[in-house]
């Protein structure tokens, strides 16, 4: 009885809205709300998808995008886990919630602080001419670097804490006993470190690129107008152009494109 | 060497952050120039009517959706943990799991379509707006708030609730005296998390809304299309400073509640 309530809900609204996109990407759109006749079969989306190359083009952008960000993300979380993981452990509380903190001042937020500081009138801007290096203002804001510096901003935390944990179980003694018996701090490193962490690595690396494949708000915020990725294919196909059923399709491919790292993902967590 | 990339990180982390913070009191119109202390933009956010039905929209949404999620969570937690084999076992940790790997586009569209799907058939919810947003919250948070639960009920000592079953507590009675208390640290938690996502999110909340339900992360960002004011700088200094206060209570209940664990233990 008691297992009914939440299987009853997750089949509700999760399995039922999932089969529903598969269900609608193949229906004929129609005039009216919502924009699409129920259970007529149509390949119309289909072939807009297959005519229009903006769209294979879409998905090849994310998939780079979020490969880039995730490798980012980790060269970046990966020294500092390090660090948190070997900090006296009076710190480490302390030094975990300044990692964390930043994720609570709200997304959209610092996303716009993100804007106010890169923009041609912007803080950075007016550093970079007090300061005498640039004659004129430089164009950093709506660029492909900027989109990447907003999505390791919003994502880093994501892969800090995987590795945090990770690096907190590693048994230090197998690194005391490599470097007495005479290896360096980099063979240590290398040889025992990074490979008992490589299981951790990958969870983080899957972690900001599972999300970061479907990013909207980032790329819409701070990147050029070219940085068409699939995230804001899908919001175009809907909120402007009112086409269910692209947008329903483009979900279907994203998840298709996703099952496998998610797949991976899900092993890696279930390690044991 | 890895201090350093530590000391980077927080630095590039908290950058924007603390000059977003700095500048929410510049009195210049311009954001991010300094023009003197001043707190009109607090002032302007005062007055800001739209912002604030916004905000207390949200507040409602992301209070509801978080219990809602606990409650949900907490029996999928419990299930999970608890419950050994049963028929769709598989097919419902799956389930219970897909919220929390599903991006976020994806996750809005689809909800959205089981809405209009259940209007169609049940003529239910006749409007979308805050309770559209509300069960699509619920049921994202409830993804975080099961693995929350399902971890803690794991680690439990089931002696104990053994023990209380042997002296002869019914099921409800070992439920609320022993395994309630036990997992009640784990079930904050889980609201906390459940409430900060409904209060963060603006693409779940932009498919599955309707005219009557702008939040307030909707509303911010509308208006950031537009252009960026000195006035967000404000919005932001007021919630970090309400986020720090939440996050000194829940330490401060932490650490009493540990202290008190210590004692009886």
């Amino acid at each position: 009885m008691l297992r009914a309530i939440p299987f009853g809900w997750l089949l509700a609204f999760v399995a039922v809205p999932c089969l529903l996109l598969l269900a609608i990407a193949f229906s004929a759109t129609a005039e009216g709300v919502p924009p699409f006749a129920w259970g007529r079969f149509s390949l119309e989306a289909w072939a807009t998808l297959t005519e229009d190359s903006f769209y294979l083009e879409a998905f090849l952008r994310s998939l780079r995008v979020a490969f880039t960000t995730a490798a980012l993300c980790l060269a970046l979380a990966f020294p500092m886990a390090l660090a948190l993981a070997r900090a006296p452990a009076r710190w480490q509380p302390a030094l975990v919630l300044a990692v964390l903190l930043p994720f609570w001042t709200g997304f959209l937020l610092r996303m716009a602080a993100w804007v106010g500081l890169l923009r041609d009138q912007g803080w950075l801007n007016g550093v970079l001419l007090g300061l005498g290096l640039v004659e004129e203002p430089l164009p950093m804001l709506y660029s492909t670097p900027a989109m990447l510096l907003g999505m390791v901003h919003a994502y880093l935390p994501f892969a800090v804490l995987p590795l945090y944990a990770t690096l907190l179980r590693l048994d230090r003694g197998l690194e005391e006993a490599a470097a007495d018996l005479g290896a360096s701090a980099f063979t240590v490193f290398r040889t025992i470190t990074l490979p008992l962490a490589a299981p951790g690595a990958a969870a983080a690396f899957l972690l900001v690129f599972i999300p970061a494949a479907g990013e909207y708000v980032v790329p819409e915020m701070l990147g050029p107008p070219e940085a068409q990725l699939v995230g804001r294919a899908l919001w175009g196909a809907f909120f402007q152009d009112r086409d269910w059923p692209l947008a329903c399709l483009l979900a279907v491919l994203l998840l298709a494109v996703l099952v496998l790292p998610i797949r991976l993902f899900q092993r890696l967590e279930n390690r044991p | 060497m890895s201090r350093v990339a530590l000391a980077l990180g927080l630095g590039f982390l908290w950058l924007p952050i603390l000059l977003l913070l700095g500048y929410a009191f510049s009195a210049s119109p311009i954001p991010f120039q300094w023009g003197g202390f001043s707190l009109r933009w607090f002032a302007a956010l005062a007055a800001d009517e739209r912002l604030l039905e916004a905000a207390w929209l949200s507040l409602r949404i992301a209070a509801g959706a978080a219990s809602l999620a606990t409650v949900l969570g907490g029996l999928v937690g419990w299930v999970l943990a608890r419950q050994g084999a049963f028929r769709g076992r598989v097919l419902f940790g799956a389930l219970a799991g897909a919220p929390l790997v599903l991006p976020e586009v994806v996750t809005g569209l689809s909800l959205l379509l089981a809405f209009v799907g259940l209007q169609a058939l049940l003529g239910w919810p006749a409007e979308r707006g805050a309770i559209t947003v509300l069960l699509a919250h619920a049921t994202l948070g409830a993804a975080y708030a099961a693995v929350v639960v399902q971890s803690r009920l794991s680690q439990l000592d089931r002696g104990l609730e053994e023990a209380a079953a042997d002296l002869g507590a019914t099921p409800a009675q070992v439920f609320r005296t022993i395994t309630l208390p036990l997992i009640a640290p784990a079930l904050a938690a889980a609201w906390l998390l459940a409430f900060t996502l409904s209060l963060d999110d603006v693409v779940v909340a932009s498919f599955v809304s309707g005219p009557a339900g702008t939040t307030l992360p909707m509303l911010l960002f509308s208006r950031l299309r537009l252009g960026l004011t000195p006035e967000v700088n404000a919005l932001g200094a007021a919630i970090l400073a309400l986020a720090g206060l939440a996050l000194g209570l829940a330490a401060a209940m932490l650490h009493r509640s540990a202290r008190h664990q210590g004692k009886a233990g």
